[in-house]
């Protein structure tokens, strides 16, 4: 392919091996560009977040990638078969070249230890070079950039609000410059002030950086904001692949125009909630509330 | 710091309590002590009315005396570390022979207590970290120690090691032909001899509780979102088992440290009978038998003090090791 | 580091090679699909779908194969654990106990009566020999477990009364009582309890059985008091608690029928572990020689072989048995235990889980990755 492309993902499948073997990942093909914003959605329970599990390759028993293969084509030049990275390769590999910032970010940092000392455990694990100092200076910088403030590197979780929580997860995304950031609903759990502030700021670094995002959400309006393209899953498989203005002008698929319409549109023109189906006049905002 | 002054506050209340039901005892309960005393010691000699007033003022039966002012003189006492003569050691005062059986149990006791913890800890951590491994197998058996009683282990270790095979002392704290008390290296030989087995008895009945708690509270960490996070992070497993899976699973642990050690001090004071070991518990059977009711009284009164400022650090402990209870209070 | 050594690298090739045949992928209803289609489990380990009570397949597959419920089973059946190796284990050996502790005493002779073969060795006339006086100690082993039972059973029955009282109606009626039951509970937590005994039972005259275990269960119940009040305050948030009292039932009915149901198996635990520790501290209490008068118990038995000079003199059969029926008995109520434990945790069942990574072993040869091992 050309050089622009930077994970090729070809006849992923992955199945929960349980007595009545779930096939949670079908036949997935997917090619993610250099810089590139993806969408990733679908309703719960589609097999999204498995499929970004499998990328990092942190699915545990009973689920397996049966088949398939995703390759990272590093900026390096070199390629980066994910699933025959022994142990060690493994390790190196995470954070450095993809990195997750994970849903509910509640629960996503370690409650006992300072944001410091999580953000500093990248440094010392990837960057064993690094001095003390230097750590604490890159964590500090990080937490300006995101806009958090680096007087709070000394704060423990519970100390900060849900967003800032979800600003220093998508700082520790940043710490190494990863060429791939994979995001879980990362604004799921925040009211739509803090969510806007988020979104804006995910477009900001990606500009500044330059690194590929795959964006998960159930929230097929918000995709289309911040997407260049968007895929739709439905029980495992992608039915649909585009562009994100393509995918709002002419849904192919029947499942995806159903999401469309389950939501009230951006511009009020498309007929607002499926279930009612007459209120035609709210907007985006009045919905979510 | 609100959350320091709430613990202190509770063992404040805690230790009123104990005071009171210490007072409240002799008190309550049918018979008369001072009688049974009395009766006793003039049978050594004769008993001055001082003495006899002393005696009241303990453990109650003062006839012009109220209850109230009984209790006022009862808590001056306490606080200026006056708790009464020993009848067993006539003329002894009580504290003095609290003085001499009291680091022989802090000690052993201590480094027993201690190591159980570490031990078992530690042990659940790597079993609960490897579920399904040959240590995890090993789980419900450790756990069998529990039920065992101390002092039946401790009667069988010694039929074992030290009357069959004579590997340990049978009896005593230290041996009287090598040293006397004091910090010279000979006593301070002696004196980790004698202890070792007492303390032994101590860690093999008790880690297999601290094994198993940690080795379930590390099997529910291990499912938290954060061990993910430190997952996909790329650390280092022995870094995800220690600062992230280990560092949150203790805590209750550490918790239930602090509740546990009463059971604990209770099993070394059987245990320390059976070694005839000369700390607190076998001081206290003692006096029970002898009908020393002041320094039965003492003895309670310092074994729930230790209990209580242990838990007391316990609590202070988990304040600085779970940052969440510095914020709530 | 150790464990990395036992895990095998997930190999894409073998995966690849044979899984084309084993995906059924055709064959069922898009309906099932829908259904079965799980993302929580990806997030953590497998239990995490135990974990949630949805209604899913999947997690219903989880609880088919543990809790193997019958088909159409009474409800009351929900509570009960299953009948588990561990669980059977630890039934039969109290059985064997209790049988042995209500029989022996009718067959056996007296244990007191006195002979001239004094120490004999097991085996012979007197299948665990006999002791200092020539008593037969299987006769007293016999007596000695029905008292002590009784006496675990008596102060088990009484410190769970206690704990309720203390830990469910406190935290029930809330406000200030559940704070001074609290306050209680808690102090009587931390003054270290068979001290307290011995003081108390120091001025009691004359013990029996019942005062030793009133004294006993006074100085017990207060761990499990913490207990049930946590639990009662997680249920007495649900929404069907509120529902009642909305709808105007008295509280003492909420309580009973509310309430006392969903406590079950938390009382059953606690019982469990109040009778271990009831029998613990008798035992220790007698071998100090401070237990009730004129009864048998293995801690008396202890006591006396103790002063009978069994240890110096090497009658290992006077003392080994009364210890060894304690941890017995200690270790098959802990079973029980783990089995209650079960039920009311369901993330600490390992059994099955074992078995299912087994299974997956064998058809794939591969593992998970990274750091955490499940």
């Amino acid at each position: 392919m050309t050089d622009d492309t930077l994970l090729s993902i070809r006849d992923y499948n992955i199945v929960y091996e349980t007595e009545r073997p779930v096939h949670a990942v079908r036949d997935v093909n997917l090619k993610l560009q250099r810089g590139e914003i993806l969408g990733l959605a679908g309703e719960s329970g589609c097999g999204k977040t498995t499929l970004a599990y499998g990328i990092n390759r942190l699915l545990r028993p009973p689920a397996v990638i049966r088949t398939g293969s995703a390759i990272l084509h590093d900026k390096g030049g070199y390629d980066i078969d994910i699933n025959a990275l022994k142990v060690k390769e493994l390790r190196e590999y995470r954070w450095d070249k993809v990195s997750m910032v994970f849903q509910g970010a509640m629960n996503a940092l370690n409650p006992v230890i300072s944001i410091e000392k999580q953000l500093g455990d990248i440094f010392s694990t990837h960057r064993p070079q690094m001095s003390k100092a230097d750590r604490r200076e890159e964590s500090a910088g990080l937490l300006d950039l995101i806009g958090v403030g680096r007087d709070r590197l000394r704060s423990f979780p519970h100390e900060l609000s849900g967003g800032m929580r979800q600003r220093v997860m998508i700082a520790m995304a940043l710490a190494l410059k990863p060429q791939l950031m994979i995001m879980d609903e990362p604004t799921t759990a925040l009211d739509v002030l803090v969510q806007r502030d988020i979104l804006q700021e995910i477009s900001e670094l990606r500009s500044q950086f330059g690194f590929s995002v795959i964006f998960i959400t159930h929230d097929l309006p918000l995709l289309l904001e911040i997407s260049d393209r968007i895929a739709v899953m439905l029980q495992g498989e992608i039915v649909e692949l585009g562009t994100a203005e393509r995918i709002f002008r002419r849904p192919d698929h029947v499942y995806t125009e159903r999401l469309l319409q389950s939501f009230p549109s951006l511009t009020g023109e498309r007929g607002g909630f499926i279930r009612s189906g007459n209120d035609e006049t709210r907007t985006k905002d009045e919905a979510i509330v | 710091m609100r959350y320091i002054a709430r613990k202190l506050g509770f063992y404040a209340v805690a230790l009123w309590g104990a005071l009171t039901v210490n007072f409240l005892l002799p008190r309550m309960l049918p018979g008369n002590p001072v009688d049974i005393l009395v009766a006793k010691l003039s049978a050594r000699g004769p008993v001055t009315d001082e003495l006899r007033d002393s005696l009241e003022l303990l453990l109650g039966g003062a006839p012009d005396q109220g209850i109230l002012e009984q209790y006022w003189v009862y808590l001056v006492g306490i606080f200026t570390g006056n708790l009464g003569i020993s009848i067993t050691y006539y003329p002894v005062p009580v504290v003095e022979i609290i003085g001499q059986a009291l680091p022989w149990t802090l000690v052993m006791i201590g480094i027993g207590t201690l190591l159980a913890f570490i031990v078992g800890v530690a042990l659940g951590m790597l079993a609960g970290w490897k579920r399904g491994s040959w240590l995890d197998n090993l789980v419900p058996v450790t756990t069998m120690f529990q039920a065992v009683p101390y002092f039946w282990l401790a009667l069988v270790l010694l039929y074992i090691l030290s009357v069959g095979l004579g590997a340990f002392p049978v009896s005593g704290g230290y041996n009287y032909n090598v040293a006397q008390p004091g910090f010279t290296w000979d006593f301070v030989g002696t004196a980790i001899y004698h202890g070792t087995l007492p303390a032994l008895t101590i860690v093999i009945s008790s880690f297999g509780g601290w094994l198993l708690g940690m080795r379930n509270m590390m099997v529910s960490t291990l499912s938290e979102d954060y061990i993910v996070t430190a997952e996909a992070k790329g650390l280092r497993p022995m870094r995800i088992m220690t600062a992230y899976a280990a560092r949150n699973a203790v805590l209750p642990s550490v918790a239930g440290f602090a509740i546990s050690l009463g059971f604990v001090v209770s099993g070394s004071i059987v245990t320390e009978q059976v070694f005839s070991y000369p700390g607190i518990g076998s001081t206290l059977l003692q006096a029970v038998n002898n009908s020393d009711y002041a320094l039965m009284q003492g003895l309670f009164l310092v074994i729930t003090l230790a209990v209580l400022g242990a838990n007391l650090i316990v609590d202070l402990l988990y304040g600085v090791i779970d940052p969440r209870t510095r914020a709530n209070g | 580091m150790a464990h990395e050594s036992s895990r095998t690298v997930d190999d894409a090739e073998t995966a690849s090679g044979d899984a084309a045949a084993t995906v059924p992928t055709s064959g069922r209803t898009e309906k099932e699909i829908i259904f079965s289609d799980l993302e929580v489990p990806a997030t953590a380990s497998t239990n995490m779908a135990l974990r949630k009570n949805s209604a899913s397949p999947l997690t219903a597959t989880f609880a088919a194969v543990r809790t193997n419920p019958p088909k159409k089973a009474p409800r009351w059946r929900s509570v009960l654990p299953p009948m588990t190796p561990k669980l059977a284990t630890g039934l039969i050996l109290i059985a064997a106990i209790v049988l042995f502790g209500v029989l022996g005493p009718v067959f056996l002779g007296n244990p007191r009566s006195i002979r001239d073969i004094g120490r004999t060795p097991p085996g012979g006339e007197f299948l665990l020999g006999t002791t200092q006086t020539g008593q037969d100690v299987l006769a007293q082993l016999a007596h000695a477990t029905q008292g002590s039972l009784l006496i675990g059973l008596v102060v088990g029955v009484l410190a769970l009364i206690l704990s309720m009282i203390f830990g469910v109606i406190g935290s029930y009626v809330g406000g200030w009582l559940d704070e001074s039951f609290s306050l209680f509970t808690n102090i009587m937590l931390v003054i270290p309890g068979l001290p307290l005994v011995i003081v108390i039972s120091s001025y009691v005259e004359d013990k029996t059985i019942w005062v030793l275990a009133v004294v006993l269960a006074i100085t017990s119940w207060a761990a499990s008091a913490r207990v049930l009040r946590s639990v009662t305050l997680s249920l007495r948030s649900r929404d069907y608690v509120a529902a009642a009292r909305v709808s105007g039932e008295k509280s003492w009915r909420i309580i009973v029928v509310e309430i006392l149901p969903n406590l079950i198996p938390v009382l059953a635990s606690q019982f469990v572990l109040a009778i271990i520790a009831a029998i613990l501290a008798e035992a220790g209490l007698s071998y100090l020689g401070l237990g009730a008068s004129g009864t048998f118990t293995w801690g008396t038995m202890l006591f006396q072989a103790q002063n009978g000079f069994a240890l110096t003199l090497g009658t290992w059969w006077w003392f080994v048995p009364p210890g060894i029926l304690i941890a017995v008995l200690g270790g098959a109520l802990s079973l029980v235990n783990f089995a209650i434990d079960e039920v009311v945790n369901p993330k600490l069942r390992t059994t099955t889980l074992r078995k299912d990574k087994k299974r997956l072993k064998k058809r794939l040869h591969t593992t998970t990755e990274g750091g955490v091992p499940v």
